[in-house]
């Protein structure tokens, strides 16, 4: 064979694609359960014929070009040299499934449907003929279940042979008027493509580019033709052409059982229920961190102190001691390279149980209601519901949140939520924020930290939103509720893996370098003599750069050295306090007490929180901002608010333990001030409000 | 009527949609086109957004967006 059979996988959001791509590649790509989970498309080859490559392409409802997905999945079927496509139809949800199928037929390329989720649908007693199906559409329709590895190796021989065969589909059958008007468009563009010449009718943007036909006479009358003749605009009346054609094929093949009502429905009575749903979602939201963080995660760190800092440090310690290697050796390994990527292994068994619970949520299909009872309240600075999900994601880590933002339309909207989703406290800021609850405060702390990231959030997305940039009209808020669905053990395992795979490759490369710069830096004088770390190389950094951080309480050096190691990586915060310290993992808490207050404690603690997140979350942020400008404007902004922020609560923390009387004094003054002023613009904006509609009747 | 003055657990059929531009568009590629059955299903909990019935699948619209979808009641059983 001298050609590779190029495969691309295209189906509705939620229609078990990226399992059913799973499950034909061997590979373990990202499965979740809201609409938008594949963001980019993703290659690889098929398990068992190596001379097939299967794209996975983001999950579409339509090929318009409103969105980011449609145009990168529309793209890559039309200009690649994509073989055969494989058209995922869910077995639960035929009728809105096959909108896509009718325009993956017109593109001109082999189209084989896996009618998945099959075995849902059969529990379901719903009745789906098939063989009928198949004729009616013109294409070959295999029943498949990807979870349960059904149907899956009849799927790629089909798809093999259709590319071999480049059997197209036939045409479907519009109306005359609608097949006339094709036609002439077709003639028009001298294209014999029907997928050109409907989504010309259809007045696609890109297309009449393409075809410079935005001023062409020809081409308008056509339109204004077609449009006459059908009493409505062209877009409309292929719509429903559509559906009137895809409504026919349903009504003669399938058979729902509408009888008893379906699980979803049970569940959703409670989760999305009027008063249940946020009890439910805090609920929800405690028990995840509860677990993960105090209980279980508590635990873990301590069973890992014990074996990294105990078992592992001092048993190469005594072995060194023992063999009488150099002293410097000792210490590179011991402080340096254990002490450093030490500090940050303690947490992975705790960041995997957060995972662990974050990836079943995403998988059950919860998420999309936490958007859907969040829309209201997210609408109100400037973001929908959808954002929610990347925050919620963002608990874990920002990299995939920010990734997961591109299911937002709206490119405004979309952009806000990239900015201020690495205010959430992702995984990675957890072992800093332990590091100091330890030693200084109770377990509260660390919610605080939550509930701050959270308030910071909104007080910016407000403020954002006064931007000219930011203002506008709130957009469109149109999701899928997708059935509830069992996470598979497989799929929540492999998710969890890749997740924690990331961090021990993050531990094993980035911070163990890191670590070991920063163990020569502060072991080492400038004259290259082995001082102690008070007169480093890195102290002298450290020292000249301090003062910025000086007004917020941690102008000392080694924070300062921590602040700028954490932007490799938040854990680097840990592992750089680890180094320098020069202590084994059990007793930093204590060390860190000599260099901080309380107070300096907790405002470093919420710079660590709020300021420009890791190199990797910098690259997601370019990634999507797509201009260097912007993504230097938001990480400075992030880093801008964690300065004021930890300014204000050294300061004023500071001042109140010195002088309460005054501070209280102050805040009384300020909330009378800021009463009055709200009073004063509220009052002025309904005497704006009642000028300008006088007359028009309404109760103002 | 609009689809915002249509009651909880009522069936409508849609008349026109009123939107225009890409909002248009997405409803109607989610399969809200003239002659659908619709049924609200229930409010979010803090008012807004309604969650429908459209097709056999559960949709997501504001009540905003919804007041752009005309429809006409049926009887639950059609």
């Amino acid at each position: 064979m001298d050609k590779k059979i190029k495969i691309g996988l295209v189906g509705n959001p939620n229609s078990g694609k990226t399992t059913m791509y799973n499950a034909l590649t061997g590979s373990n790509q990202y499965v979740g359960n809201w609409p938008g989970v594949t963001v980019e498309k993703k290659e690889a080859r098929l398990k068992k014929h190596k001379d097939a490559i299967l794209t996975d392409l983001p999950g579409i409802y339509s090929l318009s070009t409103f969105t980011i997905e449609e145009i990168v999945t529309r793209d890559f079927l039309l200009d690649d040299e994509v073989d055969v496509i494989i058209n995922i139809v869910d077995a639960t949800n035929i009728e809105r499934n096959l909108y896509l199928t009718t325009q993956l037929l017109e593109i001109g390329k082999p189209v084989i449907i896996a009618l998945n989720l099959i075995d849902v649908a059969t529990k379901r007693n719903d009745f789906i003929d098939v063989d009928k199906l198949s004729t009616l559409l013109g294409v070959p329709v295999v029943v498949a279940s990807a979870l349960k590895n059904q149907g899956l190796s009849e799927i790629i021989d089909k798809a093999i042979e259709l590319a071999e065969d480049k059997k197209t589909p036939k045409v479907l059958k519009y109306s005359l008027r609608t097949a006339k008007a094709i036609e002439d468009i077709k003639e028009l563009i001298e294209s014999d493509s029907q997928f050109e010449g409907i989504h010309l009718l259809d007045k696609d943007q890109l297309l009449i580019e393409k075809y410079n036909l935005k001023e062409n006479e020809k081409y308008i009358n056509i339109i204004k033709k077609y449009e006459n003749d059908k009493m409505t605009d062209s877009e409309t009346a292929i719509v429903e052409e559509r559906y009137d054609i895809i409504e026919k094929i349903v009504k003669e093949t399938v058979k729902k059982n509408l009888g008893k009502k379906s699980t979803t429905e049970k569940i959703d009575k409670i989760i999305t229920n009027r008063f249940l749903a946020l009890p439910i979602f805090i609920l929800i939201m405690f028990i995840v961190y509860y677990i993960s963080i105090t209980t279980i995660g508590d635990m873990t760190i301590g069973l890992m102190e014990y074996l990294i800092g105990d078992l592992l440090g001092g048993g190469v310690d005594n072995l060194f001691k023992n063999w009488g290697v150099a002293s410097w050796v000792n210490s590179l390994v011991v402080d340096g390279i254990i002490g450093g990527v030490g500090a940050v292994l303690v947490f992975v068994p705790q960041l995997a149980i957060l995972f662990l619970f974050l990836s079943v949520l995403e998988d059950s299909g919860y998420m999309a209601r936490v958007a859907f009872i969040m829309d209201r309240l997210f609408r109100k600075f400037g973001l929908s519901g959808k954002s929610f999900i990347p925050m919620l994601i963002g608990t874990g880590c920002s990299v995939p949140a920010i990734m997961a933002s591109r299911t937002i339309e709206n490119e405004k909207e979309r952009r806000m939520t990239i900015i201020l989703t690495p205010f959430i406290p992702c995984g990675a800021k957890l072992p800093v924020f332990a590091l100091f609850i330890g030693a200084f405060f109770g377990p509260f702390a660390s919610v605080s930290m939550y509930l701050l990231g959270i308030f910071v959030a909104i007080i910016s997305g407000i403020v954002l939103k006064k931007l000219k940039y930011f203002k506008g009209d709130p957009t469109p808020f149109i999701m899928e509720l997708p059935d509830y669905r069992l996470p598979s053990v497989k799929n929540t395992l492999s998710h969890l893996w890749d997740k924690v795979k990331g961090f021990l490759i993050k531990a094993g490369t980035i911070i163990f370098v890191a670590s070991t710069i920063i163990w020569f830096l502060q072991s080492f004088s400038w004259s290259m003599q082995m001082v102690d770390a008070e007169d480093s190389i890195l102290a002298s950094i450290g020292r000249f750069i301090a003062p910025i951080f000086s007004p917020l309480g941690f102008g000392n050096w080694q924070s300062t050295v921590a602040v700028i190691t954490g932007m490799l990586a938040k854990e680097q915060v840990v592992a750089t306090f680890g180094v320098l310290m020069n202590v084994d993992v059990s007793s930093l808490p204590a060390q860190i007490s000599t260099i901080f207050t309380p107070i300096s404690g907790y405002s470093f603690m919420a710079f660590i929180l709020l300021a420009a997140p890791c190199l990797a979350a910098i690259g997601a942020t370019k990634k999507e901002m797509i201009t260097t400008k912007a993504t230097i404007l938001t990480v400075l902004f992030q880093t801008m608010v964690a300065y004021i922020v930890s300014l204000v609560i050294y300061q004023v923390g500071t001042l109140f333990i010195n002088n309460k009387g005054l501070v209280i004094t102050i805040i009384i003054c300020l909330l009378i001030l800021s009463v009055a002023i709200y009073t004063f613009v509220n009052s002025r904006r309904k005497k704006n409000a009642g000028s300008s509609c006088s007359g028009c009747g309404c109760k103002c | 009527m609009n689809l915002r003055k249509a009651k909880i657990g009522q069936a409508v059929k849609v008349v026109s949609l009123e939107a225009e531009g890409s909002l248009r568009r997405r409803l109607m590629d989610m399969g809200i086109t003239k002659g659908v059955i619709l049924v609200i299903k229930k409010v979010a909990p803090f008012g807004d957004p309604l969650e429908i019935t459209v097709r056999g699948y559960e949709l997501s619209i504001r009540k905003s967006d919804a007041e752009k979808i005309l429809v006409e009641a049926v009887d639950n059983n059609g």
